[in-house]
């Protein structure tokens, strides 16, 4: 069998007759179904329920080659054993020891840190530091100015040298739609709007924080995701963590998919409900749970639960995977649990109105119970919002801990969303955010399309603008960012704990922003630095260039 | 290397014996023994019997269980006239003067002490900035959301509180709620005052650590409980020399306006061996020579606390918050403070306009002394009021106005509370009451009406308000 690929596809029947009624890319999915489908039916993560979606829903993550496995474990086990030797060294004082040392006066103190803590830190993550944090001096946009460090001492410490890398292309920002920009409509109503009101609010919503901006930005966003009411809160983490609480308690049962962002988790435990983990993306998994969770009820004493939420987010940021929405509501619908969106990343970047994956699935939105989101990836603004029944709104509105006791959202900041929603829903007269929609989801196609043919192995969906692209190798991770870098263009690496130890990736983040010749040099340049790194692992055979011409990046323009 | 030998010989030995009672024994014997092993193999390897498979239900069972499983609503109803639900609306900015519901009044509800809400000056470095940065940052610090403007607002606020390094977090609520898990773990123990806000209350949650309340302001019960620990460690040091400590604890209460004895809490730091998390977010930029806060105050060495940590949304009139403190400690965060790390980092203009209230704030240290005065004015005015009491200390910037006598329920007592904060919103007088998640807090203070004293309000203003709360006492309370 040559197909190790796991391909995640739901329902033949919709890649035979939607895809070919979109007509050109009919040979491409020919090939794919020749090529390698053998793999997905050993792939027990697929839970058919087709006539719940009404397109194709592609989404890969193509198992890792056993050798570069094997590799990678070894990398980290020589860097473990090198971090113990370097360890051993520094305690003889053989090496020069950089780490903040604890103040004479409190040597005697239960130490701050176990040595173990850092041990990550000090010998792996050290080595390749400077790919993160790189700090810039430019509007987060299409392109951006990273201010140039060195540093003299193996990443302990760095040092501006004064230069400023121009024009780097962004592949890294969260910047979807392109908002983050310094002229413009958005940007002149947020001057007006800082001239007006100031920068601060210092007060809570409760005690008159509550500004007429606010009150004007809570309709637009309910009015936005089709809801009856909707409340904003100032920072997106927090509207996880400071609201899940207020929704779930003891004797709740919370199901969080593995990959749940932080925030998400935090939210689940500081509320106190039990918290059970399903497998990502699995629907076997989450209905499995569900059943047993109302037939047990809760442990030790067999209570039925009080209530049961599901916490999902539209797409998960670091594997660029798109949730089963439907799927996810169908089961939300059959055992009476409430469903908790987290719309981070898919506001903005997803659906044909930019609605979200509720859009993009075309469904209604008051079958999720609980629409969340933040404004700082699409809108280029910052804070987060709940979205709901009226009911569910006036009760946050009252027992919110955001809205009692944390400062409400900057004026400025209000008037960026107000400003960019109205743009993306049309409502400033123009098709400006439309055009922009489409910008984005050819973008994305276009991307992933030509990483693929490229020979990457590429996760996720096919129409998400989160773009992950394997490295495995730790010492990949640290060189890609560099290379990627000394070609003028900044992206993203992750590794360990971000992801599973063996799956370090790179991630692109398409931009409506980016034109076509910045998403060619951005290619190339990735094509080149594969090349130079050995990163085409991909073992799947996709369609040449000349066989997927009609797929080229105009024609996938005219529809 | 003789025993050795003896001793192998000797293992030797006991082998060839068994082998020989083997072939001695009577089958009767061997066979028995053989199902004995027989019947280990299969306990060893039969499967575990799981509790839950227990349950011989019936898939019919199951579906009928399901089928009748009726949640509880996701969320309670809020009766329509529930105090909280329908926010006072303020159109305009909330500076000196504010519109409260259409009613323009003197502002002495918002944290804006120092009057840099709408300070010309701010405004114009944040404006630039705006034009130079945009809004939005599109990314966490690690991302590509670290800006220019971060590294310089860090590097002035570590050089303001005279510390190693500085941590700036896009939201002041997140601030000691993220750096509290960042260093108390499982099994660690925090003590900590019985009146810290909501904000600790939530970091401590977090973190999962032994949490130990003393009354508040008492040195002798924290004294009593870090004695009562240390008979505790010397029943197992092993346990102790691992288990990390901590007092949190607030520079002024934002809850009871009153100051904490740091003094004698640093001495207790060293005499118990204890790190010091203090929250300042009521105390920077507002007590001190320079604004420095309680340790400002008091003329206690910042390297004697581990970390302080603020807001920047009171004083500074910004949005989010900082900590600050020696490298060894603050540099951790980078890595292990959630707020921080999985955030979008604070909006560069923002970060300018914290910049310009830190340059207001050295170049004119006067504007401490002038707060401290009209604080001090508005304590003294606000003494003596039929069937009110102030809590709080003469120099802090919010304080409490409490029912003298309570009539027994919260609700009635909010409600007339509510009644007096009306009565002076008709005259003009912007006033709050101090809210609370009444289930959720630890120890839930008292209703109170909140009164903030700011640089811009003139002593006849200061007087009005004075005079106007006494009268809607006198009118509501008799």
């Amino acid at each position: 069998m040559q197909g190790v690929e796991v391909v995640k596809v739901d329902d033949f029947k919709y890649l035979g007759s939607t895809i070919q009624s979109n007509g050109q890319c009919r040979k491409e999915v020919k090939k794919r179904v020749q090529a390698g489908w053998s793999g997905w039916r050993q792939n027990h993560n697929v839970w058919h329920n087709a006539s719940v979606y009404n397109k194709p829903f592609v989404e890969s993550f193509e198992e890792t080659p056993l050798l570069v496995a094997v590799l990678t474990y070894m990398g980290y086990g020589i860097l473990t054993l090198f971090g113990y030797l370097r360890d051993f060294l520094r305690d003889w004082n053989f090496e020069k020891c950089h780490v903040a040392k604890e103040r004479d006066e409190q040597k005697d103190f239960v130490p701050l840190y176990q040595d173990f803590e850092n041990f990550y830190t000090r010998n792996l993550y050290m080595r390749i530091r400077d790919n993160w944090n790189r700090p810039i001096c430019s509007v987060p946009g299409a392109r951006m100015d990273v201010m140039e460090r060195v540093t003299h001492d193996y990443n302990w410490t760095f040092k501006h040298t004064g230069t400023v890398l121009f024009d780097v292309i962004n592949m890294g920002s969260y910047n979807y739609l392109g908002f983050a920009e310094n002229s413009g409509l958005c940007a002149n109503a947020a001057v007006e709007a800082a001239m007006k009101y100031g920068l601060g609010v210092c007060g809570t919503r409760h005690e008159i924080g509550n500004l007429d901006k606010h009150e004007e930005l809570e309709k637009l966003v309910a009015r936005f995701l089709g809801v009856e009411s909707s409340m904003v809160f100032g920072m997106g983490f927090a509207t996880n963590s400071m609201n899940i609480p207020t929704l779930a308690g003891k004797g709740c049962l919370i199901l969080s998919d593995e990959l749940n962002h932080a925030s998400l988790v935090l939210g689940a435990r500081l509320s106190g409900s039990t918290i059970r983990v399903f497998k990502h993306n699995n629907m076997q998994s989450l209905e499995k749970l569900l059943r047993d969770a109302i037939v047990h009820g809760q442990p030790r004493t067999h209570r039925p639960w009080k209530k049961i939420l599901i916490l999902v987010e539209g797409i998960y940021s670091m594997e660029g995977s798109i949730v089963r929405l439907p799927e996810v509501i169908a089961l939300k619908k059959k055992y009476k649990a409430y469903l908790y969106l987290d719309e981070a990343h898919s506001i903005g970047a997803l659906g044909p109105g930019g609605r979200g994956v509720v859009d993009y699935f075309g469904l209604d939105p008051c079958d999720v119970d609980i629409m969340m989101g933040t404004f700082t990836k699409s809108f280029g603004a910052a804070g987060g919002y709940i979205g709901g029944n009226k009911e569910l709104i006036d009760y946050l509105r009252t027992h919110s801990h955001s809205a009692i006791y944390a400062t409400s959202m900057s004026p400025p900041v209000a008037q960026q969303i107000i400003t960019s929603m109205k743009c993306i829903m049309g409502e400033d007269g123009t098709t400006l955010g439309q055009e922009r929609l489409c910008q984005l989801s050819k973008n994305t196609t276009y991307f992933r399309r030509r990483l693929q043919e490229m020979g990457f192995i590429i996760y996720g969906n096919n129409d998400s603008p989160v773009v992950p692209l394997m490295l495995y190798m730790p010492a990949k991770i640290g060189a890609f960012g560099r290379e990627m870098l000394k070609r003028n263009i900044g992206t993203v690496v992750v590794g360990f704990p971000a992801t599973p130890i063996i799956e370090s990736r790179a991630r692109f983040c398409v931009s409506a922003a980016h034109t076509k010749e910045m998403l060619d040099t951005a290619l190339n340049a990735i094509s080149e630095v594969g090349d130079l790194l050995q990163l085409k692992y991909s073992r799947h055979a996709w369609p040449s260039d000349e066989e997927t011409n009609h797929f080229s990046y105009l024609d996938s323009h005219q529809d | 290397m003789i025993q050795t030998t003896k001793m192998a010989s000797g293992q030797q030995w006991v082998l060839v014996e068994m082998v020989q009672a083997f072939y001695e024994a009577p089958a009767y014997h061997l066979i028995l023994e053989g199902i004995l092993i027989l019947w280990i193999i299969r306990l060893l390897f039969s499967k575990t019997y799981k509790l839950q498979e227990r349950s011989d239900l019936t898939e019919k069972e199951k579906e009928e269980l399901i089928e009748e499983w009726q949640p509880e609503p996701l969320v309670p109803a809020v009766s329509n006239d529930h105090p909280s639900l329908n926010y006072d609306v303020v159109t305009g900015p909330p500076s000196h003067k504010i519109t409260v519901n259409g009613k323009e009044c003197i502002n002495f509800a918002s944290f804006n002490f120092l009057g840099l809400l709408d300070n010309e000056r701010v405004k114009q470095k944040a404006l630039a900035s705006l034009k130079k940065y945009g809004v939005g940052t599109c990314g966490p610090r690690g991302f590509y959301g670290t800006f220019d403007v971060h590294l310089e607002l860090e590097e002035r606020l570590a050089k303001f509180m005279k510390t190693e390094e500085a941590i700036i977090y896009s939201y002041g609520f997140a601030t000691i709620a993220s750096a509290i898990p960042a260093y108390s773990k499982r099994g660690d123990i925090v003590f900590v005052d019985e009146a810290a806000c909501f904000s600790i209350q939530k970091g401590l949650q977090a973190s999962r650590s032994f949490i130990k309340y003393f009354k508040h302001n008492d040195m002798e019960d924290l004294e009593r409980l870090l004695k009562e620990q240390e008979l505790e460690d010397q029943k197992n040091p092993r346990k102790a020399r691992v288990t990390r400590r901590f007092i949190v604890v607030e520079g002024l209460y934002m809850n009871t306006s009153d100051i904490c004895p740091l003094p004698e809490l640093v001495k207790l730091k060293y005499k118990y061996k204890v790190r010091i998390f203090l929250e300042e977010s009521m105390s920077f930029g507002v007590l001190g020579e320079h604004g420095r806060g309680v340790t400002e105050h008091f003329g206690v060495s910042i390297d004697d606390i581990d970390l302080i940590s603020a807001n920047m949304e009171n004083a500074v009139a910004s949005i989010g918050g900082f900590c600050c403190g020696r490298s060894f400690v603050i540099d951790h965060q980078r890595l292990s403070g959630q707020g921080y790390c999985f955030s979008a980092s604070l909006p560069p203009m923002l970060a300018s306009a914290a910049i310009e209230a830190l340059n207001i704030m050295e170049e004119d240290p006067e504007i401490f002394t002038i707060l401290r005065e009209k604080c001090k004015h508005a304590h003294k005015a606000l003494q003596d009021i039929p069937g009110l009491k102030v809590v709080g200390e003469a120099f802090a910037p919010a304080l409490h106005l409490q029912l003298e006598h309570s009539t027994g329920s919260r609700e009635s007592d909010v409600r007339t509370l509510r009644s007096i904060i009306d009565y002076c919103l008709d005259r003009q007088i912007a006033l709050t009451q101090a809210r609370y998640l009444d289930k959720e807090e630890r120890f839930l203070p008292p209703p109170s009406i909140r009164v903030v004293v700011t640089v811009e309000q003139t002593e006849e203003e200061i007087e009005k308000a004075t005079s106007c709360i006494r009268e809607a006492a006198l009118a509501r309370l008799e």
